[in-house]
């Protein structure tokens, strides 16, 4: 058994993206939220992504989920041109390779959890049988298996948290994408849900996560600071080690 | 294609629990579909009814009947032609009948003039107003009616006794066999030929005409008729329709963030399209189906208390009524929707 922390060997690349910029143009005004990112990720990392707010993670996030398209630069997922893909290309490659955890869980409101997990699975042309069966399965192995026909108002925090995560894991994705998974939790049911990703990532799981608070990123293998739209630092480890930081890359 | 079933079967329940989740905003929406759709479908029953009506007015000519007579049943333009033309006799009869006789297989029943009067018979008590009369006085009996309705009949003779034989008239010739219309026509043009002496090189100095002219005149006024109250009462249905679209723009509003959410895990353009569109549609099919029930039972209604209303109901009523509520549904759904799929997945995550 690994100890919390180790560093596996690097597997495949999955995502990698070069020099990558994302301007907003508003009005007179030109927002530069990302100003040249270079980042490369391997399967079965996980990787938090830090930084002041405003500083960009967000926006790096959806690239790196193909829901925003850069202003300049080059992102290929698992190989492929991620410019080149048209739309219907682009959600196909959320649908099966990218699972979405969010801040405020996104979960349809008026259907019960089954369905919400149902959803990337209709998406993916599963026969109804098939869906039921496979979203029982997910909701289970995140310990919701007694509440597949609640409703999200008739959940808990963390357990709609846990809903949203068996959603993004239900099309068996490359990688998970979490948006400060525990930003609308306590610190008690993060840490659960945090147990879960850890869980994911021994599984064989990709992960990715925006966070700033330190605690939660203890939990990942990598660390990338963004500051201003740059990458300030990228390192193995965690934030507790930055007195004497294992730096892998360090750009400024 | 299975995804798209799914997908259709998923936008399906969708708006259902959209629809029960909003019921009094749906239905107030629907009531603008409801009231367009009673209105078009009465219409529809009322042009019905008038085409019925027409149908019935124009059997009193008879559709086995051939009418011989000096001007076409028809607009003309260069009526000049016409004017001189020699009148019709009442003795024409006479001649044609022996010629019909002379005929073996002949398509021709019978000749008999016909005055194109119009007058009121009385017998006994009953009064019959608008009689085409073929001639009449007190001491006609009156022994059974023909297809013909509101007619008299009389003795050939007796008829020449009152209106002189020499008389204009314009002269009706029954047909055996009224699918072929068109080869007693021929018929009838060669018989007249002969007794009008014709030779071969002359054009015809008559006329020979059958229900079917009077109608080709009367069914362009009948359709515009049509036409202009469908349009008129299309109106209403179209303000039905501009409220569907106005809550769907709403709808897609409201939602907004699960639209981006939806994208997020793999919804296509296509699919967030087809999800709006049925909505609208679902509604409109609603409204639909509750106008077409209230226009019924008005049809129903009316129909018991005034039974000569020209008013009919038809299964092709219902069918075009719900095929009206789709075509609603599409169009007004279209714009939102389409405004929906085109979102940004980003901007739409964002939305508050
Ligand atoms: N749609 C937009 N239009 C204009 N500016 C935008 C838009 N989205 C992001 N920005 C700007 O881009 C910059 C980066 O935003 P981003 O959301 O990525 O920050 P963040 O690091 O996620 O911050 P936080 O920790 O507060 O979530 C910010 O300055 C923000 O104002
Ligand atoms: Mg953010």
């Amino acid at each position: 058994m690994e100890t919390r922390n180790s560093i596996r060997p690097p597997g495949p690349v999955v995502i990698d993206i070069e020099n990558i910029t994302k301007d907003y143009v508003m009005g007179e005004e030109v927002v530069r939220a990302l100003r040249g990112v270079n980042l490369k990720i391997h399967r079965n990392e996980y990787i938090a992504i830090m930084g002041p707010s405003g500083s960009g993670k967000s926006t790096l996030m959806n690239m790196l989920g193909c829901l925003d398209t850069p202003t300049s630069g080059r992102y290929e997922f698992n190989g492929k041109n991620v410019a080149e893909m048209d739309d219907d290309e682009l959600a196909a490659v959320r649908n099966r390779e990218i699972g979405f955890v969010f801040q405020t869980f996104n979960l349809l409101p008026r259907s019960t959890s089954l369905r919400n997990v149902e959803l990337p699975l209709i998406y993916a042309g599963i026969q109804p049988e098939r869906r039921v069966e496979r979203a029982t399965q997910v909701l289970t192995d995140v310990g919701l298996g007694d509440r597949i026909h609640h409703k999200p108002n008739e959940l808990s925090g963390g357990q709609r948290q846990r809903v949203a995560i068996a959603r993004a894991l239900v099309n068996g994705p490359s990688i998970i994408l979490a948006d400060e998974p525990t930003g609308n939790l306590d610190s008690k049911t993060g840490e659960e849900i945090m147990e879960l990703l850890e869980d994911l990532y021994r599984r064989g799981n990709t992960i990715i996560l925006v966070t700033h608070e330190r605690d939660i990123a203890a939990h990942a293998r990598r660390t990338v600071h963004l500051r201003d739209g740059l990458i300030e630092m990228d390192h193995a480890g965690f934030i507790a080690e930055l007195d004497m930081p294992v730096a892998t890359q360090t750009s400024a | 294609m299975k995804r798209l079933l799914y997908e259709l079967s998923e936008s399906w329940k969708i708006a259902a629990a959209q629809m029960r989740s909003n019921l009094t905003r749906s239905t107030l929406t629907a009531l603008g579909v409801i009231i367009g759709i009673i209105a078009v479908t009465l219409m529809g029953t009322a042009v019905n009814g008038i085409s019925i009506g027409f149908d019935k007015s124009m059997a009193v000519l008879g559709d086995d009947v051939l009418y011989v007579t000096q001007w076409p049943w028809k607009p003309v333009d260069d009526w000049w032609n016409y004017r001189d033309r020699k009148k019709i006799k009442t003795d024409y009869t006479e001649t044609l009948n022996r010629m019909i006789a002379a005929t073996p297989n002949s398509n021709l029943v019978i000749a008999v003039p016909t005055s194109n009067l119009m007058r009121s018979i009385k017998y006994g008590g009953n009064q019959v107003d608008n009689v085409f009369v073929l001639g009449t006085t007190s001491d006609f009996i009156v022994i059974g009616l023909f297809s013909w309705d509101s007619m008299v009949a009389m003795p050939l003779g007796a008829f020449n006794k009152y209106f002189s034989a020499k008389s204009d008239s314009d002269v009706r010739v029954k047909v055996k066999d009224k699918t072929r219309l068109a080869d007693a026509k021929d018929e009838l043009t060669g018989l007249m030929r002969r007794v009008r002496g014709l030779p071969p090189e002359k054009k015809d100095d008559f006329s020979i005409n059958e229900q079917q002219a009077f109608k080709s005149t009367l069914d362009p006024v009948k359709n515009s008729i049509a036409i202009a109250g469908l349009f008129i009462t299309g109106l209403s249905l179209f303000v039905g329709a501009i409220g569907i679209m106005n809550i769907t723009f709403v709808s897609v509003k409201e939602r907004t963030k699960e639209i981006g959410t939806r994208k997020a895990l793999g919804a296509r353009r296509r699919t967030i399209l087809l999800q709006f569109l049925i909505e609208s549609t679902a509604l409109c099919l609603l409204g639909g189906f509750i106008g077409l029930a209230f226009a019924y039972l008005m049809c129903f209604g009316i129909g018991k208390a005034f039974p000569s209303f020209p008013i009919h109901f038809s299964v092709g009523l219902v069918f075009l009524s719900m095929i009206v509520s789709i075509l609603t549904g599409l169009f007004s759904g279209f714009a939102p929707a389409w405004t929906a799929s085109r979102l940004d997945p980003v901007a739409a995550l964002r939305y508050e």
